[in-house]
């Protein structure tokens, strides 16, 4: 099997027949935009993960071509990732839709954020200053002196421990 | 507030068993968008004489293979002489669909490494290919008597595919009224 | 001969390594401290049969032995002899040896670097790393031998990858893997804090530097990895959120959170278990890239051959080292004394722990995207593919915060910052960041997209914010500034000059893909750009189709570029070899495509503004890393003896008493 996906690989590049700068004139500037942002967005399915925008392979190049001409067609790019998922899969998409399927891969890291932002608030209330007038407020202005001042900070420190 | 220390090892308990999951999956082979789906249509020109066409009607009627394959791939080469295997033992005919591939290649090929097909379509800008989901060359897909796909094998048949999956598959919807 | 002593060596490094972390861990637990001493004999012993190894399987590579199988694959009569040298790490084994290599380098530097630390610390550091060692030797020895021969010996091998052929090559793979590895010395710390049950200030000045370094060598890796994609791989990208890139960016990503939560720890006495939690994970995620890289379990551009048998033994040990360190975890960290101190919103360490959330929750994002198609997979979702317009979605919301906490860094005090402290130091830098914001996009690139704006701005006011603080702390008297300090304000630079380049090479950039033929030209940027014509030329292994370009500005040639296809000879695969216009404020990108009838040829010219300012960041952080790791704080106490190791000042954990910083 390996050996199949090797070859394939070596296809990717080699036989590059069809015209793959052919496909993009004749295009809007507007359509350009879509063309690009839309093959960027498309896996090439022969490739070791990159997209139709990126592969110097055939399969990669017709694609591209597909895409064109649905563009200059009128199509929208809603229906042309439609069209390509019913013939190859969600595999194609690399940005997949929200649905059923990918609801924890598009929420995932927003809730974490979230349970994060949670505990790290519940740990600052819990840790509130006792009072502003008291030693932490002069330690902060110590501490804020001390950090420019290394030497400073040295000397204050052996009084400190004096202290103690 | 002590359990939390427990949080990081249950994360690690599942990503293993995870990884370990995908450690069994060849990444790289997709099952096909079209599993029991109809068979896409197509109206080819022959290999045989480019004045004939072959149509998705090929496909009603009977239990068929559809092998999508090309001179230019290598892997195809081993896989013929399984293909004719199939045939033989199912009696189950195969659409060949020349897929990108340049004629008096494509005929030159069949005399050198034999011809399993009962009819080989000619593909030659790939477009039914896309409408297939042909990713690469050799593709095999398995098409029952009311033109629905309902197996696909990608790469080259292997001798264990052929055995275990392939046949029985075959002979099932062949006996299925 | 000389392959069977590489073999030989590797086999009595996997007994030094055993020695090395079996003998002091009996004499810790014993009680006897002779034992314990066996440590750091061990760790150079092992290094240098590790060193005897590589330089064996370099030398089977330097004269061409296709005898030895790894040889054969990955090297050939006709490549030149430093790509020959770089093959050594071009495929599974042999980067599997420098991989270990390194950690036996980390090891040995512990040694030497350490011998101010109580005996039973280092040589539990020593153990553990040891330990890691041994999990690698023996999956070496048993499943990946680089060393193996055959017989025949084929009269030329096959060439090594025309991808890797590039100097790119040469020192991206070392760096990285030096960043990777260098995490097991923070990791070691963790355990030995974890056995110990201290962790307290002194440990927290061990790790630091040990952290820094490693994320330094991570840092230049991953930037020099990116920039050999933009020259490599020919589509004007620079980072392309594959797998194997993913891999690398995780650990980054929590070693960042590492650096920011030791140095609260250092100060505060807080968050103890967090950090060793956070050095644990670094590590955790350098080992997981290491699977995702040679498991096959993903696709990637840069996967190396694929063996589920590998992939199950990695993962073995993944689950070994990381579950038992979880547990040792689980149950020693509760133990750690929680600070009293009370920590405030509007404060360094307030500043820092939003710091710490939102890089361990990016890192997590980057987890999820890259496993999830293996998760849908698994729940019986599908085959489905996540690629960069995910990440590129759910990473800008979750790093833009981050930007703004850096600006931040350097006025917000320990303890308690007044909130009119930061205004009348803040205002200055946030109104001339909108200004640099609106303006720079605009006319550079001529736009006001708002991710430019919004992204010039961020990025300003992390480079303006740093150098008010510089200003201040100067201004009027010739104050020289602790390393540390210069180090972290280059190191903010950086991100500012990073997320600058980001903001602006996306998008704004435009590409052109057509039809060229000889003595057509077309125009991109301003810039006119003629395409000359094609010449053959012949390389040492390949023969290359090189193209000639000629970019103007008005009348004045600005350059000549040479984007160049290359066919290998012996792998018959065709490289590209893009040709690059390089300025400070972008580049002209142009790369070959495919060979038309008539002698046109299907031409990509991308324009690709300020994207020098991507690896600039990149280097400016790496470069503001290694000055903090060079401050005299680190190194001074060196002579004195170590900390006084009282039970109870390191149970209070405080970090005040020590006259340190």
């Amino acid at each position: 099997m390996p050996r199949f996906w090797l070859y394939l690989l070596g296809l990717c590049v080699l036989a590059a027949l069809s015209a793959s700068g052919a496909t993009a004139r004749d295009m809007s500037d507007a359509q350009l935009l879509r063309y690009h942002n839309l093959t960027a967005q498309l896996r090439c399915l022969i490739c070791q993960n990159r997209s139709i925008a990126e592969s110097d392979a055939p399969l990669a190049a017709d694609l591209r071509a597909l895409v064109a001409t649905q563009i200059k067609a009128g199509r929208s790019d809603r229906e042309i990732k439609q069209y390509l998922v019913d013939r190859y899969g969600a595999w194609v998409l690399y940005d997949p839709p929200f649905n059923y399927a990918t609801w924890l891969l598009w929420l995932g890291p927003f809730v974490l954020l979230l349970i994060a932002l949670a505990i790290a608030l519940n740990m600052l209330r819990k840790r509130r200053p006792r009072s502003p007038h008291g030693r932490p407020l002069d330690r902060a202005r110590l501490a804020a002196v001390l950090d420019e001042n290394p030497d400073e900070r040295t000397r204050q420190a052996a009084r400190d421990r004096d202290a103690q | 507030m002590r359990w939390p220390v427990v949080i990081p090892g249950l994360v690690l308990i599942g990503l293993v068993a995870m990884l370990g999951y995908g450690l069994t999956r060849q990444p790289s082979i997709l099952p096909s968008a079209l599993l029991d789906r109809p068979a896409p249509a197509f109206n080819l020109p022959t290999l045989a004489n480019p004045d004939r066409h072959v149509t998705t009607q090929a496909l009603q009627g009977q239990v068929s293979l559809v092998n999508v394959w090309a001179s230019w791939c290598v892997a195809c080469r081993a896989e013929s002489s399984r293909v004719a295997e199939i045939t033989q033992r199912t009696g189950v005919p195969v659409i060949g669909l020349n897929y990108k591939d340049k004629r008096p290649d494509a005929t030159r090929w069949l005399t050198v490494f034999g011809n399993p097909f009962s009819v080989v379509a000619v593909d030659a800008s790939g477009r039914v290919g896309i409408d297939w989901g042909v990713a690469g060359v050799p593709e095999t897909f398995v098409v029952d008597r009311q033109g629905v796909i309902r197996y696909k094998v990608v790469g080259a048949i292997t001798e264990q595919q052929m055995n275990q999956r392939l046949i029985p598959i075959l002979n099932k919807l062949k006996s299925a009224s | 001969m000389i392959p069977e002593l590489g073999h030989l060596a590797l086999v009595l490094a996997l007994m030094m390594a055993l020695v090395q972390s079996l003998w002091p861990l009996y004499g810790l637990a014993a009680g006897r401290p002779i034992y314990m001493r066996l440590a750091a004999p061990a760790a150079l012993g092992q290094f240098l049969m590790l060193g005897v190894a590589f330089a064996a399987l370099a030398w089977a590579f330097y004269v061409n032995d296709f005898s030895v199988v790894y040889v054969a694959d990955n090297s050939n009569t006709n490549l030149p002899w430093f790509y020959r040298l770089g093959a050594v790490w071009g495929a599974h084994e042999g980067s599997l040896l420098l991989w270990m290599t390194e950690l036996a380098a980390w090891s040995l530097a512990v040694v030497l670097a350490s011998r101010s630390l109580p005996r039973e610390v280092s040589s539990c550091v020593l153990a553990v790393m040891g330990l890691v060692s041994v999990g690698f030797l023996v999956f070496t020895l048993a499943t990946s031998n680089p060393f193996t021969r055959q017989f025949p010996a084929p009269g030329q091998g096959r060439d090594l990858n025309p991808l890797l052929q590039d100097p790119g090559l040469v020192f991206h793979p070392p760096m990285l893997y030096m960043g990777y590895v260098g995490f097991s010395v923070a990791f070691a710390f963790a355990i030995t804090a974890l056995i110990t049950g201290r962790v307290d200030s002194a440990w927290t000045r061990w790790t630091r530097p040990w952290t820094l370094a490693a994320w330094v060598f991570l840092t230049i890796g991953i930037t020099l990895g990116s920039w050999w994609a933009y020259n490599e791989l020919g589509w004007g990208g620079w980072w392309f959120w594959d797998p194997v890139e993913n891999a690398s960016f995780m650990p980054w990503l929590v070693g960042t959170a590492l650096i920011h939560s030791l140095a609260v720890t250092e100060k505060r006495g807080i968050f103890q278990s967090w950090t060793v939690l956070l050095a644990i994970t670094a590590f955790a995620l350098s080992l997981l890239g290491t699977f995702l890289v040679r498991s096959g379990v993903l696709i990637s551009v840069h996967a190396f051959a694929t063996d589920p048998a590998r992939g199950v033994y990695i993962l073995g040990l993944l689950a070994g080292v990381v579950g038992g360190s979880l547990l040792l975890y689980a149950w020693r960290a509760p133990r750690f004394a929680t600070g009293t101190e009370p920590v405030a919103v509007l404060s360094r360490e307030g500043l820092l722990l939003l710091n710490n959330i939102f890089l361990v929750v990016a890192a997590a994002a980057v987890l999820i995207g890259t496993l999830y198609p293996i998760l849908a997979d698994g729940l019986g979702l599908g085959r489905l593919s996540v690629g960069p317009p995910y990440f590129n979605k759910v990473f800008l919301p979750l790093t833009a915060p981050l930007v703004l906490l850096v600006g931040g860094a350097a006025t917000m005090a320990w303890k308690r910052t007044r909130p009119v402290v930061l205004t009348s130091r803040l205002w200055l830098p946030a109104i001339l960041a909108v200004l640099v914001g609106v303006g720079l996009p605009l006319f550079t690139v001529g736009t006001h997209a708002v991710v430019a704006v919004a992204g010039c701005a961020l990025g300003s006011w992390a480079i303006l914010a740093a150098f008010e603080d510089i200003v201040r702390r100067t201004r009027g008297r010739r104050l020289k500034l602790p390393r540390q300090i210069i180090g972290m304000t280059l190191a903010h630079v950086g991100v500012g000059v990073f997320v600058i380049g980001v903001s602006l090479v996306s998008g704004f950039g435009g590409e052109r893909d057509i039809r060229m033929r000889p003595g057509q030209s077309l125009t991109i940027a301003g810039h006119n750009v003629t395409f000359n014509g094609i010449t053959a030329q012949q390389g040492p292994n390949y023969v290359a189709q090189v193209g000639t370009f000629t970019l103007r500005q008005g009348d004045r040639v600005v350059s000549r570029i040479h984007p160049a296809k290359r066919r290998y000879d012996d792998s018959d695969a065709v490289m590209t070899e893009s040709g690059i216009d390089r300025d400070v404020f972008g580049d002209i990108y142009v790369s070959l495509g495919d060979s038309l009838e008539d002698g046109a040829w299907s031409v990509r010219v991308y324009n690709r503004p300020f994207v020098r300012w991507i690896w600039a960041g990149g280097f400016l952080a790496a470069l503001g890393g290694l000055l903090a790791l060079s401050d005299k704080r680190y190194w001074r106490r060196r002579r004195r003896r170590h900390e006084p190791h009282d039970p109870a000042a390191a149970a209070r954990g405080h970090a005040r008493r020590e006259p340190a910083v």
